[in-house]
């Protein structure tokens, strides 16, 4: 188990060093790792420092805020098919921004469009809790969070309909993809608080979730609040999944995928899938923005459009090895 | 000493009541068989007992905090879900979390407690199976396993011999009759009233939304009491074998 999180640990770190290492202003490694400390008067130091650098530690809080929001959410569940979306905050996150892209807000100011999206998330927050936090089972609060999304999705689907201006709509369509591209460090402090307290909140999960895969019941009998479980679940999910979809838009598969793909080497325990996956999600978000770079560097390739581009196969391949199981 | 003391409790499911009153208690070092009609609220009261349901009245496990509560009774419910494919080692090592600190790893002794669980319900060279590819009888045993494993002074579970063959049924009752050695009760429903004659020292029998008879098994298991709430008749007989129950025939309307 150490040997698991060290091991992902050590491979994010070196994403991450090759994710500041890549784009288009051609630079050479050592050169760039200079940048990186110099003062940030030269055009490469500002390179480093307000472009590469944010983007670099963005990809890493966005993956681990989706590795670990759905190996949570999976097993609060008790469903291998459970994801980050389910509770409908990335669907309210994006209204905002929606929102915010249509009413000229985004324009107005920098920070606009992520803060318009962490308002929606946290308006679909409080939806879901009103809905389903403070009694029901695990049924109710996936039918909230379908119903959420739903809700949030005929909204955005409302603005782009009557939407008069065509570089809106397009501008929402593309913002809905998922990117990494042109953010600043700014992005990063606003989205940071909510991501570490969330993030907190869900690794302290761990032992109720373990308890879990015995059963609501069992579980309250282990000596797990399973009520207050909930709540920390759902707050815990709603603060990291808004604020990284507020700074990155919706990236998909990433919950989904690497609970999958991880769940064997934790021995297949809740618990510590939580850090696993964390360092998981890390990992596939900075591959996928290292790819979306390298692959076509002049087309812009969406980075939620790359992650469902992998992860959907990854997640058919999966699905192939493990139907006997599944069944 | 009682392990777990319900007075006047009384439950109602989606505005029907369904137990009304009731009064129990446990002792150490009994095994009390619960018995009763499906529907009759065997399920309902033990729960409600536990603290798992809102109920009004008395109950002492329900009245205990949630850690205090993890350290006197073990549960297994009915529910034999497991959600992952955990080892049968790690399944049954989950009954020592109310035990271990947060975070601290298993110990020497969580081991060796795990290991003789193991070995109680027939388990062992199990361990390193995945808790989801076993038999349902064979999960139905981890999971017993696993409320053993909790070492609490009670253990109650819901059902826990059914869809056993024959001999685990027997050597699983005969391992809860063993545990009263060291003075802990088990209080578990049970549907073969054959072996609840056999092998519990006590039967509360549950029926017309109240306890309607404890005692041993030969003051519950009379005709008047099985016709009335079981609507059958049966031969009881206390030979040289033991207690022998056999269900005869359904009664009329």
């Amino acid at each position: 188990m150490k040997r698991l999180l060290f091991v992902l640990g050590l491979l994010s770190l070196g994403l991450l060093t090759v994710s500041l290492l890549i784009g288009p202003a051609a630079i050479g490694p050592i050169e760039s790792l200079e940048a990186m400390v110099a003062p940030a008067d030269t055009p490469l130091a500002l390179v480093m420092q307000e472009i590469r650098l944010p983007r670099a530690i963005l990809a890493f809080m966005v993956g681990a805020s989706l590795g670990l929001a759905g190996a949570a959410m999976q097993g609060y569940l008790r469903n291998p098919l459970a994801e980050p979306g389910l509770l409908g905050i990335s669907g309210s996150a994006a209204l905002g921004a929606v929102l915010a892209i249509q009413s000229g807000l985004a324009a107005a100011f920098p920070l606009g469009l992520p803060l318009a999206a962490l308002s929606g998330a946290l308006m679909g927050v409080l939806l879901i809790t009103l809905l389903a936090g403070r009694q029901g089972g695990t049924l109710s609060l996936i039918l909230a969070g379908i119903a959420i999304s739903a809700l949030a999705s005929a909204m955005v689907s409302l603005v782009l309909n009557l939407s008069p201006n065509p570089f809106a709509t397009s501008e929402i369509v593309f913002w809905m993809m998922g990117s990494l591209a042109d953010r600043s460090m700014e992005h990063v402090v606003l989205a940071l608080p909510f991501i570490v307290i969330g993030a907190v909140m869900l690794l302290g999960l761990g032992r109720p979730l373990d308890a879990m895969t015995l059963g609501e019941d069992a579980a309250e009998a282990l000596g797990m609040r399973v009520a207050s479980v909930r709540r920390r679940l759902i707050v815990g999910a709603a603060l990291v999944v808004g604020a990284s979809t507020a700074v990155a838009g919706t990236i998909g598969f990433v919950g989904l995928v690497v609970p999958h793909l991880l769940r064997p080497f934790v021995g297949a325990m809740p618990g510590p899938l939580l850090p696993a996956s964390a360092l998981g999600g890390a990992i596939m978000v900075l591959l996928a923005d290292i790819l979306v770079r390298v692959i076509v560097p002049e087309a812009d390739l969406k980075l939620g459009v790359l992650t469902a581009l992998i992860g959907a196969p990854l997640f058919l391949h999966l699905i192939y090895q493990t139907r006997r199981t599944l069944a | 000493m009682s392990l777990l003391e319900v007075r006047d409790l009384s439950v109602s499911l989606g505005g029907r009541p369904v137990i009304r009153h009731a009064d129990l208690a446990i002792g150490a070092g009994e095994v009390v068989g619960l018995i009763g009609p499906n529907g009759a609220g065997k399920t309902t009261l033990m729960r409600a007992a536990l603290g798992l349901i809102p109920a009004s009245g008395e109950s002492t496990l329900a009245a205990m905090d949630e850690t205090a509560r993890a350290r006197a009774v073990a549960w297994m419910p009915q529910d034999r879900h497991i959600a992952w494919p955990v080892a049968v080692e790690a399944l049954v090592a989950l009954g020592r979390l109310p035990h271990r600190p947060w975070r601290a790893s298993l110990t020497t002794e969580d081991h060796r407690i795990v290991a003789d669980a193991l070995r109680q319900v027939g388990l062992a060279g199990f361990e390193a199976r995945a808790a989801t590819e076993l038999s349902a009888g064979e999960r139905t045993r981890a999971l017993i396993a696993r409320a053993l494993a909790q070492q609490t002074p009670l253990v109650m579970a819901d059902e826990p011999i059914a869809g056993l063959d024959p001999a685990h049924q027997m050597s699983t009752m005969q391992t809860f009759c063993d545990l009263t050695a060291q003075g802990r009760s088990v209080f578990l429903s049970i549907h073969d009233l054959g072996l609840a004659a056999r092998y519990c020292t006590r039967l509360v029998l549950v029926g017309e939304q109240g306890i309607a008879a404890d005692g041993p098994p030969g003051q519950v298991l009379t005709p008047e009491h099985l016709a009335r709430i079981f609507g059958i008749e049966a031969h009881l007989s206390n030979g040289k074998e033991g207690p022998v129950f056999q269900p005869l025939r359904v009664l009329g309307p």
